[in-house]
């Protein structure tokens, strides 16, 4: 964040710590989740006890959260001590995108590309997460094998309906 | 007798080739997973329930069964050897396991664990078999405002026995609950929080949730800390002497009646019960100043007491239909893939699927119990795969198996979102084992909150004039206050801080 030098002045250390609480976040986000949660089921009819419509439940649920969320705010702003278990710490974004790329990008190729292709890169991708990530020969075997195996398993064995070359390849 | 009779249906049900076979495979898959760096039970059962969905409703249920209690066994191993529980509860037996097999006698300890698992397991499975007719008959009973009773009981239970802070897993609950809604409205038939999303118009399957959750978040949580492990200790004498055996069975008994007490509370509590049994042992131990030096009753008391929680919380699960840990509400949601709604008809109208499952779990502690000693050798070869080797294994099973559900690639994505998700949640101290539990009870609550209330006209003190609903809902304020109360509420941190 660009303005943070101007937060630290504006509240004192208290304001930037507040960003690095775990309990913070959590109202945020179950505030968040939950106003959203009750405009989204605005749209939907609410009835009445004796009959309730699709929006009861879920705003009588959402109005909870949201008050669960309140009730944690007061409680990270009425307790200034932060304990190093309240801390974030550290979040490894790297790992946390990685996974979740190489997730999506198996998703998107598989229709167009084919398993063959989708897999290794799945692997390759996602395996780049870890700090012992290196790209040498007994990787790349451990790699084909798995890709091999679940091939035969899956496709082969069990049946899902994957192309093994896609669109792309005119599979 | 009736019991006799029920279970000799169940002997002819398991014991089958097949199914001893899918038994065997359950147990040996579990134990596998167990020892194995980083995956829990919650996320292995949620990546393989793909894979039983072929299967006849018995065998999938015999081999999810087999590798709950062989995960079980697993996560004692890996405490024993490694100091590192695989499980939550075996938390306590790594504290003197561990110790015995720093003194050189880890396959004692090993054994230890296996005979007390298997006596406590024997148990729990003819108590099973006492108790789950009696308790299904009074399921029959039950009316919506009793369901709705008892499932928020549960969810109660689960936020009790939540890491962390109360208020946090509240949360994590209702975030699950409301998530458990998306998909038609059963009454109307409304499309809810869909947003035209044709691949969310049957709602979010639950493998897609738990694979998220718990496979993938895991993956990144687990990546933060990649430390090695190393073995301690050599294995060179299996069987326990006649000095042992005679120290280890008052532990063996007392951990089994505790842990099928607590076994069958809501929320998981083969944990708790493994806690209380090394409390109570120490307390009661001729020798006091042995434990956490490698006191034998240390493991056998624990290990009991574990095992015989994790066979009779299927006694809710299976009478029920309310799940008491993550792990049921899995194995229910894969009952409603297969066509069984879980109840208390289950047992009437599927004797031998009831009682089958039932004995299967007997005889897989019996071959946890003649196949590990035979086969440690290779488990302690698997505790030291570096993890680096093994997640992106993990991460190509769920992506895969998130495309099989439905053959679409919208549930790959979904599965990245919610391995987003479970990394999000463990971060900020929410446990995501209370979001899967509400993500499957939240229909089942919703439904039984209508019916309750239209058939008394709106009039919600239905659920307080009944009286099994109004004990139910007594005991899970009951339970709230209980933790609210400051003195347990000290030493529940506390309990929670040890691991």
């Amino acid at each position: 964040m660009s303005d943070r030098a101007d937060y630290k002045q504006g509240g004192g250390a208290f304001s930037s710590d507040i960003l690095q609480r775990k309990d913070f976040w959590s109202a945020i986000l179950y505030v968040g989740l939950g106003l959203g949660t009750i405009i989204a089921s605005l749209r939907y009819e609410f009835g009445s006890p004796s009959n309730m419509g699709p929006g009861f439940f879920p705003i009588i649920l959402s109005t909870i959260l949201v008050l669960i969320g309140c009730v944690i705010a007061v409680r990270v702003f009425a307790r200034n001590t932060v304990g190093p278990d309240v801390r974030l710490g550290f979040i490894n974004w790297k790992a946390l995108a990685l996974v979740a790329v190489s997730t999506v990008l198996f998703g998107l190729l598989l229709p167009y590309a084919g398993v063959l292709i989708a897999l290794p890169v799945l692997m390759l991708v996602g395996a780049a997460a870890s700090r012992h990530f290196r790209l040498e020969l007994r990787a790349i075997i451990g790699m084909l094998l798995l890709s091999t195996s679940t091939v035969l398993v899956f496709v082969i064995g069990l049946g899902v309906p994957m192309p093994l070359l896609g669109s792309a390849f005119g599979g | 007798m009736d019991i006799l009779a029920n279970l000799l249906l169940g002997l002819q049900t398991a014991g089958s080739l097949t199914n001893l076979l899918y038994c065997f495979v359950g147990v040996f898959l579990g134990t596998a997973i167990g020892v194995l760096p980083g995956l829990g039970p919650t996320a292995t059962i949620a990546i393989l329930l793909p894979i039983t969905f072929t299967m006849g409703p018995e065998n999938a249920l015999i081999m999810l069964a087999g590798i709950y209690y062989g995960a079980q066994y697993g996560g004692s191993t890996t405490a024993i050897l490694v100091n590192l529980p695989g499980e939550p509860s075996s938390v306590v037996t790594a504290i003197d396991g561990y110790q015995m097999a720093r003194k050189g006698r880890a396959g004692v300890a090993l054994s230890t664990a296996a005979i007390s698992s298997f006596v406590a397991g024997t148990i729990a499975t003819m108590l099973i078999a006492l108790f789950a007719p009696i308790l299904g008959e009074v399921a029959l009973k039950f009316g919506p405002a009793e369901y709705f009773s008892l499932l928020s009981l549960g969810l109660v239970a689960a936020l009790v026995l939540a890491h962390g802070s109360l208020l946090q897993a509240f949360g994590t609950v209702i975030v699950g609950l409301l998530l458990g809604l998306i998909g038609p409205d059963v009454n109307s038939g409304v499309q809810r929080f869909t947003f035209g999303i044709t691949g969310m118009q049957d709602g979010i399957s639950f493998v897609i949730v738990a694979m998220g959750v718990f496979g993938l978040g895991e993956i990144v949580a687990n990546l933060g800390d990649e430390s090695g492990r190393s073995l301690s200790g050599t294995i060179s004498r299996m069987l326990p002497s006649r000095a042992d055996f005679q120290r280890m069975a008052a532990p063996i008994v007392r951990g089994t009646a505790l842990g099928s007490l607590l076994g069958i509370l809501p929320g998981g509590g083969a944990m708790l019960a493994s806690f209380a049994s090394y409390t109570v042992e120490k307390k009661l131990s001729k020798f006091p100043d042995e434990f956490g030096k490698g006191a034998i009753e240390g493991v056998a008391g624990p290990e009991a007491a574990n095992n015989a929680g994790a066979q009779t919380a299927f006694i809710p699960m299976l009478t029920l239909g309310v799940p008491s840990n993550s792990i049921m509400a899995l194995i229910i949601g894969a009952m409603i893939i297969q066509g069984i709604q879980p109840g208390p008809s289950v047992m009437i109208e599927q004797p031998a699927l009831f009682w089958g499952v039932i004995v299967s779990m007997w005889i897989g502690n019996l071959m946890l119990l003649v196949l590990n000693l035979p086969m440690i050798g290779l488990w302690v070869r698997m505790i030291g795969i570096p993890y680096h080797f093994l997640f992106p294994a993990i991460l190509v099973f769920c992506a895969i198996g998130a495309f099989s559900l439905n053959n679409s690639t919208f549930d790959v994505f979904l599965l990245a979102l919610f391995g987003v998700v479970g990394y999000v949640l463990r971060k900020l101290d929410c446990e995501p084992a209370p979001l899967l539990l509400g993500f499957i009870l939240g229909p089942m609550m919703e439904e039984n909150l209508r019916r309750a209330l239209m058939i008394n006209r709106g009039d919600a003190s239905v659920l307080f004039t009944r009286p099994i609903s109004c004990a139910l809902l007594i005991a899970a304020v009951a339970l709230l206050v209980m933790v609210l109360l400051p003195s347990i509420r000290a030493s529940r941190e506390v309990a929670f801080q040890e691991e």
